[in-house]
């Protein structure tokens, strides 16, 4: 049960966001323009780093969500996804996502947890501010989402089917405001 | 928030909606109170002195009761459903599952509404984002705790939506 009063059977954000549209709008133009709009990341990219941040946040909702979309976005190459919240540094990634998850983790801890060698790694390997930047404010984005979407207690599935479905959705629709229920 | 104006416009809304915004049964000051306690558990210095001179601003209190607040507010004046929303806002700091059904009972006891509650939680979890966004990229901050109370006049008055983040 969520702490507060919210649509039955909906799950996650999704409730929350219908319970406070005016809320709702800007959270869900944030999630669009950082994980679909213009970034030299790829938008597998910035879902995984989405799942990561969400996954170490220990958010089931959010990280099985973003999961879901950054498995579709990868498409063949799916199985990079699970590898990653697995374990990242063992992961097949390369070297220059390696630094940018680097530094998402950092901020998962806190924003001052990142520290000019990590930015170093980062830019030897070849990331621009940009990079950088779409990085540090997906992490700190998910940092907030996980702790809204937990701290209401709100609905979270545990049958994988439900997030593969929505996680489709996800890819192929981006991120657009759910209506209240009338 | 200047160098991305795209990302900034919707981070602006939502601080206007969460902090200005007069449609709400919490106050600015008691809203800008959370998000400064939020900053100052973040220790993240540019936040918890923008909103909390913020908070002084429309508290008309001395700064003094503000750092009394981040210090240990339950020995402070401000009322006790204030305080157990900022027990609230102090457990979402930690992270979400941290917020227990006790925490929200003891609000609820004390007058909290659904959307009170609701807005605590998205409140702090919002300053969880901008305080690791600020501090993530090492931004520039101004030490003189006497900027951000001069400025806090003018915010108060112009509210987050337009925000020109380029002066």
């Amino acid at each position: 049960m969520a702490h507060i009063q919210v649509p039955e059977g909906i799950p996650g954000i999704r409730s929350l966001v219908m319970f406070r549209p005016e809320t709702g709008k800007p959270l869900y133009e944030l999630a669009q323009v950082l994980l679909r709009g213009e970034s030299p990341l790829s938008e597998a990219e910035r879902e995984l780093i989405a799942a990561y941040v969400s996954h170490l946040n220990n958010c089931t909702f959010c990280a099985s969500s973003h999961a879901a979309a950054a498995r579709c976005l990868y498409g063949n190459d799916k199985n990079t996804v699970d590898d990653v919240l697995k374990d990242m540094q063992q992961s097949n990634v390369s070297a220059k996502l390696k630094s940018l998850l680097n530094i998402a983790g950092k901020v998962q801890v806190l924003g001052r947890e990142v520290l000019p060698a990590d930015i170093e790694a980062a830019r030897k390997l070849g990331t621009d501010d940009r990079e950088i930047h779409d990085t540090v404010l997906i992490a700190a984005t998910f940092s907030m989402f996980n702790r809204y979407v937990d701290g209401l207690a709100s609905f979270t599935p545990k049958d994988p089917a439900v997030y593969e479905a929505m996680g489709k959705r996800m890819a192929e629709n981006g991120y657009v405001l759910p209506q209240p229920a009338k | 928030m200047a160098y991305s104006p795209e990302t900034g416009k919707a981070l602006n809304e939502l601080a206007e909606i969460l902090l200005h915004d007069d449609n709400n049964t919490l106050t600015r000051g008691e809203r800008e109170l959370i998000g400064a306690y939020v900053s100052s558990q973040n220790d993240c210095f540019f936040c918890q002195n923008v909103h909390g001179a913020m908070a002084q601003h429309y508290f008309e209190c001395e700064m003094q009761l503000i750092d009394d607040v981040k210090k240990n507010y339950q020995s402070t004046p401000i009322s006790n459903k204030l305080k157990a929303l900022l027990t609230i806002a102090g457990c979402v700091q930690k992270g979400g599952k941290f917020v227990t059904a006790d925490e929200v009972e003891l609000a609820k006891s004390l007058g909290a509404t659904d959307k009170e509650i609701h807005d605590t939680v998205l409140i702090a979890a919002a300053f969880c984002m901008f305080n690791r966004y600020v501090d993530g990229l090492n931004t520039w901050a101004p030490q003189d705790r006497e900027v951000y109370v001069e400025r806090a006049k003018m915010r108060a008055e112009d509210g987050y939506a337009n925000m020109n983040l380029n002066k």
